[in-house]
């Protein structure tokens, strides 16, 4: 008796929903997947462009940029997005159909715990790298002695943690190390995950800063934004000018106004942002991307994503800063919208510019 | 509802029926799933390892460098840390676990029983990511501050204890994996406790064997296959552990006898790389798959075969009594 109200019930909800889907006029559902780092942001503005757009429902899964590459690639999703730009490879995979539209800055940044040194610790991109080589191992060694005058530096070990997960903020720190440092190109490399010469592994970001904060003498790198919500230690580092710089959302955003110089109109935004010039630049930064097709097979779809990406570019940059992520500098958007014009489907433009509404 | 003897009848003898037909056929099909899952599960990981098994053979299980940026990937540390993890938490945990079973079963009053089993089988509902925090948070600043320093004062000279301790390490691994598998063994090694026929303490007692003689050499020897499956149980969970281990083993690719050093597993690194991981790195992975379900089945196997001589062996010992 019970159950059969019960299948009732459920029958009548069921005509209810499925009525009301009916009922609704088109909606141009968006899927995409890729990086976390920047997944908080993304929820944010898809949460808020879906309030304020019922015609596109947009769904966006952190499943890691490898994963939203592979995704892409294959076609199961609408767009992807990654902390480390496509390779050649992988471009030439998707037949180079690809557009990589930076979306806001993310940096990596030196954390450590060294008990009674108040003053933010001043590394040298050499320095890190041998600490991160296991060449030196003491707090009090002359190299980090002689960055850091008139701080005492304890006479302890270092302990060096590095995430053991594949990860965008490996990529941007080995990268910033390989670039500055030809001992680690040579021997450790660049990459989402490397084989660390020393040091034990945190999983994300959680994770290395609870092995740094339960591990006095250790230094550590996690985002800037997971370092600024946990008000975490942070190093400074010597940049291009060879100013010792601490970072911070205004530093970091220098650092792709910096990399401006090198942006021509032909630019396919796959460039890095590592040891940018710039007199307050700091050097470990690095864009985030949204990977979307040049040439696409639904119209609807495709000009619901570009005007969805120019909202964020725009009004969607608001919310950055309140959520530790670096804004895009404002020199950069004429040459995204530039880009976002190049977007067809069956070979005619889908959008022509912020006017169109 | 009433039934007739007349209609029950029927019912055993209608053999041929179609009810029964449909019955047999049903649960065939339900009982093949399971071994066809079996082979599709090895098919698929040897289909997504075949571009790693290719490229780098038998030298993926002994090598022990693991470079993603130069594609060279072996599974060495990774094998080593998986056997070693659990060793050292089934070293710590059976004592333990058979001891609270023993004082369960045998000497703890009977309203003290329950209480204390529960809580035992209680550690069991505690998510893992819960235990890789707690080992974080306090067992390993515990370890640092309490129990290493005496530890290595004394022990620091043999391999074991050798090294400097970082905190994240294959000690904290094992001590975690232990408190995790402690209620599955002590669960079953309790119920096989409790199954041992009380005619077989009284005849020790009877021949006056004290308490603890009963237990030690009438009790134990009869529950010893089943213990044995308990303590099987507790390393198949072990060696598969991953949230937990990830959090608290350091994620180091090396092979090293000191329980100070991190380590690595094989669950471990799964679930740190294959998120991110393309091309030969994913076939590695999967081939760091399939040899944890290699592991895990010979592990299997192995118990099985004890099991099954040390139930053949007291057999013996019966018969020639």
């Amino acid at each position: 008796m019970r159950t059969t109200t019960l299948l009732r019930t459920l029958a009548a909800a069921t005509v209810t929903l499925l009525a009301a889907c009916s009922g609704q006029k088109q909606v141009v559902l968006l899927n995409g997947a890729g990086a976390t780092f920047p997944n908080i942001i993304y929820q944010k503005w898809i949460t808020d462009y879906n309030s304020a757009n019922p015609g596109v429902e947009l769904n966006y899964q952190s499943i890691g940029s490898g994963g939203g590459i592979q995704q892409f690639t294959d076609g199961t999703v609408d767009f992807g997005a990654s902390d480390a730009p496509m390779g050649d490879e992988e471009i030439a995979a998707v037949n180079g159909n690809v557009l990589h539209i930076p979306m806001v800055l993310g940096a990596v940044v030196p954390t450590y715990n060294l008990p009674g040194v108040t003053e933010a610790v001043r590394f040298t991109p050499e320095t890190l790298a041998a600490i991160y080589l296991g060449q030196v191992t003491r707090w009090n060694d002359i190299r980090l002695r002689s960055s850091n005058p008139g701080v005492t530096l304890p006479d302890q070990e270092i302990v060096v943690v590095h995430r053991s997960d594949g990860s965008g903020t490996s990529y941007i720190w080995t990268e910033f190390l390989s670039t500055l440092s030809s001992e680690w190109a040579a021997k450790v490399g660049k990459g989402k995950s490397v084989n660390w010469p020393v040091g034990i592994g945190g999983r994300g970001n959680e994770g290395v800063s609870a092995a740094v904060q339960q591990t006095p003498g250790s230094i550590g790198y996690v985002e800037l934004g997971y370092a600024m919500i946990n008000k975490m230690p942070v190093g400074a580092i010597r940049n291009h000018d060879g100013n010792f710089v601490t970072p911070d959302l205004s530093t970091v955003s220098a650092a792709a106004a910096g990399a401006m110089a090198a942006l021509g109109s032909d630019t396919d935004f796959r460039i890095s942002l590592i040891n940018a010039a710039g007199e307050r630049t700091y050097p470990v930064a690095s864009f985030t991307w949204l990977l979307v097709h040049r040439e696409n097979a639904d119209s609807a779809k495709a000009a619901a994503l570009v005007r969805y990406i120019w909202w964020a570019l725009t009004q969607g940059q608001q919310a950055a800063e309140a959520l530790g992520y670096a804004p895009l500098p404002a020199e950069i958007l004429p040459l995204v919208e530039a880009h976002l014009r190049t977007v067809t489907a069956n070979g005619s433009a889908v959008w022509s510019g912020p006017a169109t509404k | 509802m009433p039934q007739s003897d007349g209609g029950l009848a029927r019912n055993v003898r209608g053999r041929g029926g179609r009810g029964d037909t449909a019955f047999r056929v049903t649960l065939t099909a339900l009982a093949a799933i399971i071994p066809l899952l079996f082979v599709a599960l090895v098919g698929q990981l040897l289909w997504s390892a075949w571009p790693a098994i290719r490229a780098f053979g038998a030298r993926f299980l002994f090598s022990s460098t693991w470079d993603p940026v130069a594609g060279i990937y072996g599974a060495g540390p990774m094998i080593f840390g998986t056997l070693y993890s659990s060793v050292i938490a089934l070293v710590l945990a059976v004592p333990l676990a058979i001891g609270v079973s023993i004082f369960l079963t045998e000497f703890a009053p009977v309203w003290l029983r329950r209480p204390v089993g529960t809580l035992v089988e209680l550690l069991a509902a505690i998510p893992s990511v819960v235990y890789g925090l707690w080992g974080i948070f306090v067992l390993i600043p515990l370890l640092r501050t309490y129990v290493l320093p005496p530890l290595q004062a004394v022990l620091g000279w043999t391999p074991l204890f050798s090294g400097t301790f970082f905190g994240n390490s294959m000690l904290a691994a094992g001590i975690l994996l232990a408190v995790m598998i402690l209620p599955y063994i002590s669960s079953v090694s309790r119920e096989v406790l409790a199954a041992v026929p009380p005619s077989q303490r009284e005849a020790a007692l009877a021949l006056g064997a004290t308490r603890w003689e009963a237990v030690w050499s009438a009790v134990l020897p009869y529950a010893r296959s089943g213990l044995i499956g308990a303590v099987v149980l507790g390393l198949g969970r072990a060696l598969g552990e991953t949230m937990a281990v990830v959090m608290v083993i350091g994620n180091r690719h090396d092979l090293s006898l000191s329980l100070v050093d991190p380590g690595y597993t094989m669950a471990a690194i799964i679930a740190n790389e294959f998120n991110e991981a393309t091309g030969l790195q994913r076939a590695a992975l999967f081939e760091i798959g399939l040899v944890l379900f290699g592991v895990t089945v010979a592990v299997n196997a192995l118990a099985r075969l004890l099991v099954w001589r040390v139930a053949r062996d007291s057999a013996a010992g019966s018969a020639a009594l």
